[in-house]
Formats: structure tokens, sequence, C-alpha cells
């Protein structure tokens, strides 16, 4: 009997200990594409079970029926419009109700930023925001199509029918440490690191400010490079948010005998070197642009607001809606218009 | 007949215990007793203490208690004294070197200063048992192997935390006290470094450890296999060989055309052991000191081999003279 006992409590245990073990990992076999030379892992690795509910959640809604571009443009009948006035009434108001059902919670519709007796009111922030995101927007699509290409984006490539996108970030002072302690920036489970104790605040020093990402010697021998692991660690850590916000491995964008190496880099890398100087755009230009008028629930705990990172967009996609064109159903958001045409920086002309 | 084999032992050999031989002048007594222990015979021998603790095991003891208590401390500080929030993030917690501005100062307590005395305390601890180590083999008339190979370790763990710091004249280059923290920083030391697997004594440290594993493997294999035919006194077999011997020796000329002796393997395993950390705290150690980067040095020294390009045009750095962002 104490025999079947034991027999019985090791197999116990050796269950548990499987379980634990096994816990956070997801089951195999994934499904590997190669990419690049053969035996070089240049490989996407595929999880073909965790695929089908991804790409449920990437498809974009059915675009509002066309409408006609011709009559009375929208500038003519409302007032107070900045933007978008070149539009046709029925194209403006089309356009309106595809971003209501993007964006507006749906109990609020139009009033979540419209006074529902003047419309053409600039009272509520949430209307000044938004004229600021349209510009944005236009502005993306405009000049930054070395990252955004002919697909571009629309307000849903983020909002997904959310007033706040689901992936936003502010900056993080960490969590609460002792007094006396200098914190590391490090050291604590993250998710702005993808659960690596590598720094957790990775993304203000490189998506709003512009520090130096590039840490590996471009030299054999030494020749006075003196950037250090610690900073090595700061652009990992911005590494595993590009790859959590795509769902990609390094070698989306490296060949990872040689990170730092651009001629064997593939062609993604390119992409992700302008969106880096895009999101900073969009953050420092836009987005600090409506600190002011922000309530203190859309900024983070050191009172920024809530900013653009890969992720944003991404939403653990590689192309965000795996490349879905909604803006060709809404080229009003492909060009800058009215006010934000008239300058190409700062808030794109507008003010909140 | 009932056979004597390790993991798992099927008879544990039980006889009146044994204090050991009797010590000579500039010893101390040996502490704890002697008892017997059903599990430990059942990896190993029964037959627990007593030990000997003597001047440098006692103060490596509380010199090792001194740094783990810093480096703990330190942890639960990181999450404000929390209990639950040390025990859950533990694997994250770290205790960090002190910045790079430091440089090799000392930096105060609180930014780097715990680290370096974390270090200082863990290694006086490991330097005082080593010397315990070389000690107690003396006092038993055995060789010192095991305190040469117990050195080739703390050389690798110098250079790390204290020998390649100094030359690059910065505390912070050495390696974080932390489980999730460490990992993290040796990816790093790679990244940065242009990659350490294109490091020769990086390849030939990988080959010493994997090749360990394999002679291990090995030997160990051999031994449980004629330890029916009595090879488990292989030492007996070294000199007096017998058939269990014959046969493991038979045994590998016929699998492989060659075989080491009874004594020649324990040599085999003892050097892989003990170049694997010679060989990689020299890769270390060459690491920012003479070589910024080991891909480019692989290049240069035709080491790294060429592939065909991935793109028809390959792509050019945005930041690179005359390239059109």
């Amino acid at each position: 009997m104490s025999i079947f006992d034991r027999a019985i409590r090791q197999r116990l245990i050796l269950l548990i200990m499987v379980t634990v073990v096994l816990a956070a990992c997801e089951r195999p076999p994934m499904d590997t594409v190669q990419r690049g030379y053969r035996g070089l892992g240049m490989e996407a690795v595929v999880n073909p079970r965790g695929l089908a509910g991804k790409v449920e959640a990437n498809i974009p809604p059915e675009p509002l029926p066309p409408v006609p571009k011709d009559g009375p443009k929208a500038s003519e009948i409302y007032q107070n419009l900045q933007i978008l006035g070149d539009l046709s009434i029925a194209e403006f108001t089309r356009l309106m109700a595809a971003i209501t059902t993007w964006v507006a919670p749906q109990e609020q519709g139009c009033a979540y930023c419209h006074d529902q007796a003047n419309f053409a009111d600039d009272s509520l922030y949430t209307k000044r925001v938004a004229r600021v995101m349209l510009a944005m927007t236009q502005r993306a699509n405009e000049d930054w199509q070395v990252h955004v290409g002919e697909t571009g984006v629309t307000c849903y490539t983020c909002h997904r029918g959310q007033p706040i996108p689901e992936a936003v970030w502010a900056k993080d002072p960490g969590p609460a440490h002792a007094k006396g302690l200098a914190p590391s920036g490090q050291n604590i489970a993250s998710p702005a690191a993808a659960y690596a104790s590598l720094p957790y605040d990775a993304l203000t020093p490189f998506l709003d400010q512009a520090s130096d990402i590039r840490v590996i010697s471009t030299s054999a021998l030494p020749q006075g490079s003196r950037k250090s692991i610690k900073q090595t660690e700061w652009t990992y850590s911005l590494m595993m948010h590009f790859s959590d916000s795509l769902g990609v491995n390094c070698t989306h964008c490296h060949n990872s005998r040689s990170f730092f190496a651009w001629d064997q880099s593939p062609e993604a890398r390119t992409k992700a070197w302008h969106a880096i100087r895009l999101v900073r755009e969009m953050n420092n230009v836009f987005i600090d642009a409506t600190a002011d008028i922000l309530p203190d629930n859309r900024k983070g705990p050191l009172g920024d607001p809530l900013k653009v990172n890969c992720k944003t967009c991404h939403q653990g996609a590689y192309r965000p809606l795996y490349g879905a064109n909604m803006l060709k159903d809404y080229p009003s958001l492909a060009r800058l218009s009215g006010a934000a045409k008239s300058a190409k920086t700062g808030s794109g002309g507008i003010a909140p | 007949m009932a056979e004597y084999q390790n993991i798992f032992t099927r008879v544990q050999v039980r006889s009146p215990a044994e204090p050991g031989v009797s010590l000579g002048p500039g010893n101390i007594f040996r502490v704890g007793g002697m008892r017997f222990s059903y599990w430990a015979g059942k990896l190993g021998d029964a037959q627990i203490g007593p030990i000997y603790l003597g001047a440098t095991g006692v103060l490596s003891l509380i010199f090792g208690f001194i740094a783990i208590e810093i480096i703990g401390l330190n942890m639960w500080a990181s999450v404000n004294w929390d209990p639950v929030e040390f025990v859950r993030q533990l694997p994250w917690l770290a205790l960090e070197p002190p910045p790079p501005e430091y440089g090799l100062s000392i930096p105060p307590l609180h930014d780097g200063g715990w680290w370096l005395m974390a270090g200082f305390f863990l290694t006086a601890s490991i330097l005082l048992w080593w010397l315990r180590t070389y000690f107690r083999a003396r006092a038993l008339g055995m060789g010192t192997h095991m305190a040469w190979a117990f050195a080739a370790a703390i050389w690798l763990y110098l250079v790390l935390g204290f020998i390649r710091p100094l030359l690059m004249g910065s505390w912070s280059e050495a390696v974080p006290f932390g489980i999730f923290p460490h990992l993290d920083w040796t990816a790093a030391f790679s990244i940065r470094y242009g990659n350490l697997f294109y490091n020769p004594f990086h390849m030939l440290s990988i080959a010493f450890l994997y090749g360990s594993t394999l002679l291990f493997a090995m030997h160990g294999a051999t031994v449980l296999a004629v330890s029916r035919y009595g090879g488990d006194r292989e030492i007996d077999q070294i000199t007096d060989r017998g058939t269990a011997s014959e046969r493991a020796a038979l045994f590998w000329r016929w699998t492989m055309g060659f075989n080491a002796t009874m004594e020649s393997i324990h040599r085999w395993a003892w050097w892989f052991a003990v170049l694997t950390v010679i060989t990689g705290g020299i890769g270390i150690l060459l690491t920012g000191t003479v070589v910024d980067n080991w891909y480019l040095w692989a290049v240069k020294h035709g080491v790294a081999p060429g592939y065909p390009d991935l793109n028809a045009i390959p792509v050019q750095d945005p930041l690179a003279p005359g390239v059109t962002q």
C-alpha cells in the first residue's frame, strides 16, 4: 500500500512540476516560414492555432455606402470647419458617421464630441482633440508613405471602436520603491518590456525623445565607442516592444547574426526606422499639442498625454488590420486639408 | 545478489558512522555530529556529517551571508518592502552595478554602492571557500585538483565582475545580481559587442561545455553498465584492470575505435570542465577591451562566411551618406 501511495505521490508531483513549467508556453507545433537564405534562421514563427483568432479580430468594419462628391461644400453650410471643409455635404456627413462608429462610445454617439445644441461649438475637449487627430491622420497618410504606404491609416486603425485605443502609453515613473534607493529603471515584471527585466520606460527616450538607439559597435576593434551594456538594455527593451507589438520575432527586421548590418536586413527594417520617426512626430507635434486641454483621466501618472507607440496601430499584427485598406473608402483622410494644409508641422496648423 | 548502484541506489550500505581520519596539528574540531539520512542515501552516501568549518569556512559563510543579505534587502527595497511583491517579482528583481557615469569611483550606497559592497563580500566569501577546498584537500593528503578546478570557475567570475570592469574603466560594465536581470545582461552584452557567437573563445567554451556533458554521460553510462562486473570500483581498475574495465574498453573500441582508460577519462573530464570557464573568461576579457564587434572581427579574419544577399538590392542604412530618406 505504501509503495502504491508513494508512486501516486511521485507522479502527482511530476505532473504538477510539468504543468508549472509548461504553463507559460504555447503548445507546439509552430509553423515556421523561411524568409531568407537556408540555414540562417531567417524565419517567421507563427502559432497556427492563435492566428485564426487574430485574423478575425483584425477584420475592419464594412465601409459606409459611397455618396456623391458633388453638391455644396461642407464649409459653405457648416460653421467653424477648420479642416475637411472641401468635402461635399454628403461626404462630410458620411465621414462623421464613420468616425462616430470608429471612435465614439455607442451610448454617446455624436454627443461624445459635439454640443448637441450647436455642433459648431468647440467647448468639448474631445472635439478639439479630434481635430488634431484628423490632422495627424492626414499628415501620416500624405507625408509618411515611407511607413504607411498606400494602405495608410484611418481613425479605426488605432481606435477600433473605442474612444481611447487599446494600446497607448505614458511616461512610467516605475513602481513604488523604498526612499533612499536610486531606481534602476528596470528589473520589474513589466508588460512594456514584454516581461523581460529590461527597462520598463524605454518608450520615453526613443518614441517621445530622440535618444540614440544604435549601440552596436561599427568597427571590429575599439575605436572609442562608449556605448554601455546598460544603454544596450534600453535599446533591447524598445526592440522587445517592437516584437511584441507586431507579433514578430527579431528576424522580421534583422539578420540576427549581425543585428546592426543594414545590408543583411529585411526591408521591413527600413519601414520600422521610418516608423520610429513617424511615431515621434505624432507624439511631439500632435499628441503633446493636446496636453493642455486633456482631462486628467486622459493623461499618465506624470501628467503627460496618453501617447502612440507601435502597438497602438499594429495591435499584434505585423501589418495593422493585416493590411486591409480602409483608406481607399475614406480618401479625405489621405491628404492634409483646410488649416492642416497650411502648416506641415506644428500641430498641422491646428490649434486644439 | 544485491547491486550497489547510485541514481538510484537499490541498496544502502549502512555501517557504523565514519568519523574520518584524526586531525593533525593546525586543525580545529569537526562539528555537526554524525547521522544517517535515507533520502541522502538515495542520491549518495547516507551519512551526513561531521563537517569541518575552520576559520575559512566560518568566515566564508559569514561573508556569503552578508552578500546575500545585501542583495536580498536591496531587492526588497526596490519593491518598497512589500513582502508579497518581493516573492512575486523575485525572478525579475536585481541589485544593479552603478550607472556608467561613476566610472570606477566609489558611488553612493543607494546608487550602486551596495552592489560594490555585495560584490566585495561575495568575492571574499568565494575566495575563502577556495582556501578551504585547498587546505582541506591538503589535510587529507589529497591532490588539489578540486581547488584548481574551482579556481578556474572563480577566474570567470572575477573577469565578469571585477577584472573586465577595471579594464573598461567602469563598474557599470559588470553583471547585476538577479535571476532574469543577469540573463538579460548576457543577451545585451552579446548584442552590444556584435554577437558573441563569433568570439572564438566563446566557441571554445561552448565546445568544452557541451563536451563536458557528453563525457559525463559517456563515463557515467560506461561505469554503470559494467558495475555488475565490479566496474564501480573504477579506481581499483586503473591499475588492476579487471573484466569490467576490459569490457568497457572493448565497447568503445568496437563503437568508435578508441577508448579512454579508467584513469584518463577522469583527466578528460577534469580538463573539459576547467577549460570551459578558462576559455570563457578569456573570451569575456577580450570583449570590449581588444575587440569591439565580434561579427566584424570574424568577417575580417575569414571566420564568418558570406551568404547570398537577402534582397536583390540590399537594404541601406537610412543615415548613411547619400541615402535618400
